[in-house]
């Protein structure tokens, strides 16, 4: 049992361990999605709502993994759910909106592989967060994801637009960027406590 | 140009250096970030994603003519996650310490591009004896991969190499560097370091071409 | 005109097959690796506990962990409680003490800390770090700075007078400014780390420490919990 307020679950999961500038979670949709803005805004609501679903269907597949006793299925059954719940965002945006289908490409089933959706659910068993804790925990994971994901994009796209020497273009440029948002991230700690 | 047949040493050699997995592929940064902040975490997250490269990629092909094409992510997830669960209980029987010290980002290897990348790139299509050179060669060249960065982190922001210290008390060590931000530029070092190699073969393969 | 082709295995039939023998087998290994590996686990596990708790209470030959039962009472367990407590017995069998389990939000991540409470000082006396990702060079030196492990030499925790909390609730001072026996020196430059740990050993302390106090002697060591 975590005692932790929802309000100080919310602000740590958003802002103060902001789960890819601190945690490196979700890294690779990071730097693949995030050049240009409108891809990294669509790409932050879909991460965070198959968060929030997995957050649901982690913390109820761990109240049965207690009752038989059988935590060594915890990873395996995790990531089956995850899977199904991308394939599901998959159908459902492919009816709802072909063109955002679309314009997703290949990282809307790279979600899946997404480790933050998957650390999410380790990282609120691990704490033993109750059911509304979970919830407001993947709000809060979500929600920064989508922030770190945005900022990325808009600094990107911004140095496209200048003369960046040939070796850092592209990826290297990429993570000193992260690596300076990670640093002013860090100014958040020790809020909302 | 004319074709070469592909030898075994090849297919080991390849993850080494050419298709580095984290400096020229770019998969599994995750961990490659996370757990790189002493050299120690680096080698044994290192190993045990080696460890789950070879026992998947080895399954995989073993099982290539059973698992059908559409259930295959399927599956390769199924195979993958058993092995990452094998390896978390290996290293939480092994070591107390250790387990705690990588955390979740063990179980995190289930999810690391890498693994499921090579499983559908390479072992689905290959010889178990193949699929293993390439995971073997693959997980190496993680491991080394993030041995550096592991390595230039732990230095620079604890002063020390695997646990002994390698600058005098006086040294004020650069705490970020094990701090996430040290992880992102630490890799942008290297990468940049690696892009700098990579571009001068390219160059003299380039002049011996038109020579 | 060409013959047509033999018509594969029905599709449904192979995918079933795969699906259900791949999930049979990978279950299988699971099952495997977590039966062999599992006592090994355990093992180390009670050598970890062991070791951290006589770092705490060097004077400590064997323990009894205890809960709350449902009647209030203190009570030999043998469930893993998220925050387990002991009672620590000498070697010549009396009660020296117990060691608690307490956690709370630091600066960037959960603490867990390991503490003793000796029953004949009504002090804390001990004091472990178990789990801590504060910042390398600020927040992890409440581990290594002298004068605030100094703290925990005897932490002042008596109970008032009607049992039921702490006299003085426990509080982190700042550096230098400590003038009663249950404050605690905090440390400049690590505030919010040492302000934190103050706070989960009052917590705790508060909780325990009555009932503790009130149930501990009664204990009936040899009971099967």
């Amino acid at each position: 049992m975590n005692d932790a307020s929802h309000w100080s679950i919310f602000l740590n999961a958003a802002l103060v361990n902001n789960f890819v500038l601190a945690y490196f979670l979700g890294i690779c949709p990071f730097f693949g999605v995030s050049s240009k803005l409108e891809t990294a805004v669509r790409m932050g609501g879909a991460v965070s709502f198959v968060m929030l679903v997995a957050s649901v269907c982690a913390f109820l597949i761990n109240l049965l993994l207690d009752a038989v006793n059988a935590p060594f299925l915890r990873i395996i059954s995790y990531i089956l759910v995850i899977s199904s719940t991308v394939q599901l965002v998959e159908m459902l945006m492919k009816k709802l909106s072909p063109t955002t289908f679309r314009a997703m490409g290949i990282y809307l089933p790279l979600i899946t592989t997404n480790c933050a959706i998957l650390g999410l659910a380790l990282f609120q068993t691990n704490r033993g967060y109750s059911f509304t804790q979970s919830v407001v925990y993947s709000l809060g994971a979500g929600i920064g994801f989508a922030l770190a994901l945005v900022l990325m994009a808009g600094v990107r796209e911004k140095l496209e637009l200048n003369e960046v020497p040939d070796l850092v273009k592209g990826t290297v440029a990429a993570l000193v960027v992260a690596g300076i948002l990670s640093m002013g991230f860090m100014g958040f700690a020790g809020l909302g406590r | 140009m004319a074709s070469k047949e592909v030898t075994s040493t090849d297919e080991f050699v390849k993850g080494l250096w050419r298709d580095n997995p984290v400096f020229v592929q770019v998969l599994g940064m995750c961990p490659a970030l996370a757990v790189s902040n002493t050299a120690m975490n680096a080698l044994a997250m290192g190993l045990a994603t080696t460890f789950v490269l070879l026992m998947s990629g080895l399954s995989v092909s073993l099982l290539r003519g059973f698992i059908p094409r559409e259930a295959r992510i399927v599956c390769y997830i199924c195979i993958i996650a058993t092995f990452v669960t094998s390896v978390d209980y290996l290293i939480m029987a092994l070591s107390l310490e250790l387990h705690r010290a990588l955390g979740a980002f063990i179980a995190l290897i289930v999810v690391n591009c890498l693994i499921l990348g090579r499983a559908e790139a390479f072992a689905s299509k290959n010889k178990p004896g193949r699929a293993l050179l390439d995971g073997l060669g693959m997980g190496v060249g993680f491991t080394v991969a993030l041995l550096f960065i592991g390595v230039v982190r732990e230095i620079l922001g604890s002063g020390s190499i695997f646990g002994f210290a390698v600058f005098p008390d006086s040294f004020q060590t650069w705490t970020v560097m094990v701090l996430p931000s040290g992880g992102f530029f630490a890799m942008a070092l290297w990468l940049l370091i690696v892009n700098r190699i990579k571009k001068k073969e390219a160059e003299t393969e380039k002049a011996e071409a038109t020579a | 005109m060409s013959t047509p082709e033999l018509q594969p295995q029905t599709s449904a039939m192979s995918m079933y097959r795969a699906i259900v023998g791949i999930g049979a087998m990978c279950a299988l290994v699971i099952v495997v690796v977590f039966q062999s590996t599992a006592a090994r686990i355990r093992d180390n596990q009670e050598r970890f506990l062991a070791a951290a708790i006589s770092d705490v209470l060097p004077v400590t030959e064997e323990t009894i962990a205890v809960g709350i039962g449902e009647n209030g009472q203190l009570q030999k367990t043998t469930a893993s409680l998220p925050l387990p407590v002991f009672l620590a017995y000498g070697s010549n069998g009396d009660l020296v003490g117990a060691v608690l389990t307490a956690e709370g939000m630091g600066y960037q991540d959960n603490i867990r800390v390991l503490y003793a409470y000796s029953f004949e000082k009504r002090a804390i006396v001990g004091f472990k770090i178990l789990d801590s990702k504060e910042t390398p060079g600020l927040g992890d030196r409440v581990e290594i700075e002298p004068h605030f492990i100094a703290n925990f030499e005897a932490l002042d925790a008596r109970l008032n007078t009607s049992g039921d909390a702490l006299n003085n609730a426990i509080v982190t001072v700042k550096q230098g400014e400590k003038t009663d026996p249950w404050q605690i020196d905090g440390i400049t430059g690590a505030t919010i780390t040492s302000e934190a740990l103050g706070n989960m050993l009052n917590d705790s302390a508060n909780g325990w420490l009555p009932i503790l106090e009130r149930d501990a002697i009664s204990i009936d060591r040899e009971a099967t919990p």
